[in-house]
């Protein structure tokens, strides 16, 4: 018996059927959405683990070419003004190096174009990369050297003397805040969003929270540090750029270099099958741009593998935010007004106001909103995605406040939650997908035991401990954008399925397999799914938590595409001639009709009765209509025990439960992973992660792993993640992405329990403990 | 980081030799500090004596006490029985400090001089009286939440960040050193100096002098040693504040009174810092409530705060008390035993 279905294996799995319109209102649901599928939602241990725990897997920085050269790069110090003279000379003269670049000799690139601004924008911001004597960011590269061992280059790098005119820089976030201004759009979207007049509407509100929360600059710190080896390959005016880089977006960053070199993109290929980590920072930065043009310069292939210090100096980070949330409601808890609104960090050249607003967009069903977002423009590398950039910052903003409310209405914080649950989208109108947050909420507090919260803070004490309660409602919606298509190549092996997609450690590859054995009737066996490759078929962005619904989405559309095939090879003898797809379902490692166990015929009978070696089928994913037709998000609610020590302000985390309502889960293992994996980022948001940004240099001061706090081992408790399981009927699989809602919520339920704890409030990340003594 | 010779003494005489005849020479012990520092180009040394290989025993003293050679690592120290059972607090120290790996390789002679970890000592683009005399100090405006309360000066406020020295500070261990003009015997103590205006001269060591060995001297009170040590996060942080306590009680008085008392301070002070104000006001007083918070205030007295440190002289102040108080009921129990 199945350990995860109940099932016997002699049980007779369901065919699985085209899926044909699920984005419809009146469309059909994905049949791999159905409870009770085979392999969907089982734990199937990672396909890649083995390779990875003993050393198989390669990635970027340990890939090598015939001739290679190291890179190593030097940093600006200043945060705004001109190189007025670079000495190379005492780094030209050291052994073993190849080339000093600088912006004097540096080939002429083109603007990198910029992510969410340009359709092809893979770029962190639109700088020319070492083209003049400007420097717009403290720790922007000036100079990159090649050598024949890293060693040797990194030594050259260090000894290179810039001479700066420094000009003013805006490096202080409070002076920056007075001149704030409101963007050109945020992800797309209006900077505001307004629904009735809130701002009446609160003034006049029986009960009132009005309370700002900030929160600090963040890095990224992905285990492996940026990396990419890569060569001009071929002869003069017709090479290839090979590259083998660390990235969450391989057709983007094609894309975007071709444009930077001003070459065809078919003359790019960028391949990336292991990621150690990605998390919104593995897109294009300054250091794939310079590997490939000092190789060129050079002639030779390099390596650039960025140094932790480097990390902070050339990939952004997320922004600092100052946010007001005002709350008014009547005696029953009933919210008549929510405002949301605050100022971000960013800079003039990037497009990321950091949405903090996105999640209480969707969350409560207020009847007078206004969400708004300004910028506030600063020289600094400019600001990135971070593991869900807005809604983990912002839920520490909104869902604080909830408890803050909940306190001065005397009502459980749930409660109240529970009585501003809204019927449709309180901003768009839409109607839900498929929103099961109360569910979720209620089996979360049954099972963490939350009945046992005392509502007067500083009531339960262990020794020097105080002991606190606290929950908030996690959310991030769910998307799946354009241009994801898929390939299907059936052989007598079995299938495998192409995508350029990618694995950063999350279990997409494991994930994607389970999906397509279960969708072709095939064991996973005989599946093999190739992702990580511009070549690929498609263009999927991992991010947004939206790989998973984009693959989905896309294999949906090219099972279709190959039934045709197959249906196209049969012949008269065959027991499905005749048939149209809409007749067929895929099973038992073939094709059968729907209701009718005898007409079935394998797809290795069909391929060797019309003599085929194999068959290929591929097909563009369908038009994200679904989004146009509802809003459509995941839920959830963290649950968090804390202890906080009456001597010395020290905060533990004991206890933590992440219940969540995502769709069907494809692979409860993998799925848990993530889960747990987002709330530990997220008690590192509440606890400990602070990017120490110098306001008189501009500088970065604590850019390495011993001074930027991550959590550690001890950090983290026991961690139980629960899910509804409930598939969403207008999405593939019936699922939805679930990388980033595990660290939203987590800042605020942590805050919240500590109130519980000790009666203390802090409305500023992160919670050290000198905010609680 | 730039080239440099890298050399292994065969044993001390050797190592000092070698140190006196070659310019910008540095002793090599795990590592853990000087490389990270090569790194950084904070230090630039031209060769590195290798000294981890010279001195690897703990032995027993004449006296009763333990000498502990300078290569002995960190977790070889922390996981000695004698140490843990004749000075826990020692133990203790050390393994709180860092991760198990740095542990593994880090020496007693490299922990007694590693260096601080002040942001702007450790980024060569900051300014730093420490790292170049005169350039001015960026810390004091800038971020020193970790920076000293106590022993700073207007030039230097940056931390001595071991805990293994402040159980040595409190242990009033001896340092064993060998230079071009042969041994000689420091207080342990008396081996850092307080920054004043020469922040770049942190200890009283002569060029080119090596540490040998720390000796322990006989302390039984140390039996019931404790170090609590508060920080950012549960594990692998630097201290904020840290307090290494012993207590002896005196129960033959009417009242119980504080027979004798060793108490020292880390993450606060630009020196592992033995609280000798708090002890002169212990010694010999009631053991109450009020003495122990005299006793913190006294120590204190002198402590500036800085922009971003000031809660740290509350902090110092209760966790001594209740490290103190729980030396005390501790004391009661082991007299009773
Ligand atoms: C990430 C990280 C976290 C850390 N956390 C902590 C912590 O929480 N608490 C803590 O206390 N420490 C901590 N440390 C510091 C650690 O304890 C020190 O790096 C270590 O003790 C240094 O010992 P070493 O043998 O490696 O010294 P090295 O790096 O080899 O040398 C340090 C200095 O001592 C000199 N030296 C070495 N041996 C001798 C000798 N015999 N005679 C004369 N001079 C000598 C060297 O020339 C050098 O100047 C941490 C370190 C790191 C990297």
């Amino acid at each position: 018996m199945s350990p995860f279905t109940g099932k016997t294996l002699e049980d007779k799995q369901p065919g699985v059927a085209l899926s044909g319109d699920y984005w419809r209102p009146d469309g059909r649901p994905d049949p791999l959405g159905e409870s009770g599928r085979q392999g969907i939602g089982a734990p199937l241990s990672r396909i890649d683990g083995a390779q990875k725990v003993t050393g198989g897997a390669r990635f970027a920085g340990e890939f090598r070419f015939d001739g290679m050269l190291y890179a190593a790069l030097a940093y600006s110090t200043i945060a705004n003004g001109r190189i007025v003279g670079i000495d190379t000379r005492v780094a030209e003269s050291m052994e073993g190096v190849a080339l000093v670049m600088t912006h004097e000799n540096a080939p002429r690139l083109n603007t990198p174009p910029v992510f969410l601004r340009s359709p092809d924008g893979a770029a962190g911001d639109d700088h020319p990369v070492m083209q003049n004597e400007r420097v717009h960011w403290n720790g922007q590269p000036v100079a990159l050297v090649l050598a024949e061992t890293q060693e040797q280059a990194d030594a050259a790098a260090e000894s290179i003397h810039v001479a700066y005119a420094t000009e003013s820089a805006m490096t202080d976030f409070e002076m920056a805040k007075t001149q704030a201004h409101e963007p050109d759009n945020v992800l797309g979207g209006p900077a505001e969003i307004r629904v009735g007049d809130a701002d009446a509407a609160f003034e006049t509100a029986t009960h009132r929270i009005d309370a700002t929360y900030t929160t600090p600059r963040h890095n990224h710190n992905a285990i492996e540090p940026h990396a990419v080896t890569l060569a001009w390959e071929g002869e003069g005016g017709n090479e290839t750029l090979r590259i083998h880089d660390a990235s969450q977006c391989v057709d983007l960053a094609v894309a975007s270099l071709a444009e930077v070199f001003g070459i065809d993109a078919s003359r790019i290929h960028i391949t990336s099958p292991f990621v150690g980590g990605g998390f919104g920072g593995k897109t294009l930065w300054q250091h794939q741009i310079l590997a490939a043009a000092a190789a060129k310069l050079a002639g030779r292939p390099v390596r650039m593998s960025l140094t932790r210090k480097g990390v902070y100096r050339v990939v952004g980070g997320r922004a600092c935010t100052e946010q007001r949330v005002a709350l008014g409601a009547d005696d029953q808890g009933r919210l008549t007004a929510l405002i949301h609104s605050g100022i971000a960090a960013m800079t003039r050249h990037n497009n990321l106001p950091e949405p903090f607003t996105q999640a209480t967009k969707c969350l409560y069903g207020a009847d007078n909103i206004r969400l708004a977002i300004e910028v506030a423009d600063m020289h600094m590398l400019a600001n990135t995605f971070m593991r869900a950039p807005g809604e983990s910052v912002g839920t520490f903003a909104l869902e604080s406040a909830l408890d803050e409310l909940a306190e001065q209405l005397g009502m459980d914080p749930i409660e109240l939650r529970k009585r501003n649950e809204p019927e449709r989208d309180p901003t768009s109108g839409l109607p839900f997908s498929s929103r099961h947050l109360l569910e979720a909420a209620r089996a979360g507090a049954e099972r963490f035991g939350w009945s046992e919260r005392a509502s007067q803070p500083g009531s339960r004490r262990e020794g020097e401990w105080r002991i606190g309660l606290g929950c908030a409602t996690a959310t991030y919606p769910y998307m799946r954008m354009p241009g994801a298509a898929a390939r299907i190549t059936l052989d007598a092996e079995g299938a495998t399925v192409a995508i350029a997609a990618h694995e950063m450690g999350m279990g997409t590859a494991t994930v994607q397999t389970q999906v397509a054995a279960a969708r072709l009737g095939l064991p996973v066996e005989r599946i093999r799914f190739r992702y990580g490759d511009s070549l690929l078929t498609g263009r999927v962005l991992a991010g947004g938590s939206q790989q998973t619904a984009a693959i989905g989405g896309a294999v949906i559309a090219a099972q279709r595409a190959l039934v045709d095939e197959l249906l196209g090879l049969v012949d008269a003898d065959s027991p499905l001639a005749g048939l149209s797809p809409a007749q067929v379902e895929c099973r038992d490692e073939g094709l059968g009709v729907v209701g009718d166990d005898s007409r079935f015929e394998t797809y290795r009978q069909i391929l060797a009765r019309a003599e085929r070696a194999e068959l290929v089928a591929e097909a563009d994913a369908a038009d994200s209509e679904e989004l146009a037709n509802w809003s459509m998000h995941s839920f959830g609610t963290i649950f968090c025990e804390v202890g906080v020590s009456e001597v010395t302000g020290e905060i533990r985390v004991r206890r933590l439960l992440g219940s969540f309502d995502c769709g069907r889960i494809l692979n409860a293992k993998t799925a848990a992973s993530q889960f747990r994996g987002g709330m530990i980022m997220g008690l590192g948001l509440a606890l400990m992660e602070e990017t120490l940004f110098d306001s008189r240099s501009g500088r970065i001061m604590n850019p390495s792993l011993a001074d930027y706090h991550v959590p550690v081992q001890m950090d983290v408790p026991e961690i139980e993640v629960m899910w509804t399981d409930i598939p969403d009927p207008h999405t593939p699989m019936g699922a939805h992405g679930i990388g980033e809602i595990g660290i939203t919520g987590v800042g605020a339920a942590v805050a919240n329990a500590i109130y519980n704890a000790c009666g203390k409030r802090v409305r500023d990340l992160p919670i050290t403990l000198d905010k609680v003594m | 980081m730039r080239a440099f010779d890298y050399h292994q003494a065969v044993d001390s005489g050797q190592a000092v030799e070698q140190a006196v005849r070659r310019d910008g020479a540095k002793y090599l012990g795990g590592g853990t500090n000087l490389v990270d520092l090569m790194r950084e180009t904070v230090e630039r040394p031209e060769m590195l004596i290798d000294v981890t290989a010279l001195s690897r025993d703990i032995d027993e003293t004449d006296a009763g006490g333990l000498m502990i050679g300078a290569g002995v690592t960190n977790a070889a120290v922390a996981g000695d029985a004698r140490v843990r059972l004749r000075y826990p607090l020692l133990s203790r120290a050390i393994l709180t400090g860092a991760s198990a790996q740095i542990r593994n390789m880090a020496t007693v002679g490299g922990n007694l001089l590693q260096r601080t970890r002040c942001a702007y000592f450790y980024d060569v683009a900051a300014s730093c009286n420490k790292r170049e005399p005169g350039a001015g100090c960026d810390a004091r405006e800038g971020f020193n939440r970790y920076h000293a309360i106590l022993g700073a000066s207007s030039s230097c406020v940056a931390t001595h960040p071991s805990d293994m020295c402040v159980a040595l500070a409190a242990l009033d261990a001896r340092v064993h050193l060998l230079g071009p003009e042969g041994e000689r015997e420091l207080a342990f103590n008396d081996l850092h100096r307080e920054p004043g205006e020469r922040p770049e001269l942190e200890t009283e060591l002569r060029p080119e002098e090596l540490i040998t060995a720390v000796e322990l001297p006989p302390l039984p009170m140390a039996v019931r040693s404790e170090y609590r040590k508060v920080r950012d996060r549960a594990s692998y942080a630097f201290a904020l504040v840290s307090v290494a306590s012993m207590v002896e009680l005196d129960s033959n008085t009417e009242d119980e009174t504080i027979a004798d008392v060793r108490l020292a301070l880390g993450g606060v002070a630009t020196k592992p810092w033995r609280a000798w104000q708090a002890e002169a006001v212990l010694r010999g007083q009631p053991a109450t409530e009020e003495t122990l918070a005299a006793a913190a205030d006294a120590e204190l007295a002198v402590a500036e705060p800085l922009s971003g440190n000031a809660f740290k002289i509350e902090l110092a102040r209760r966790v001594m008390i209740a490290e103190l108080s729980q030396r005390i009921v501790d004391a009661r129990k082991g007299g009773e035993s």
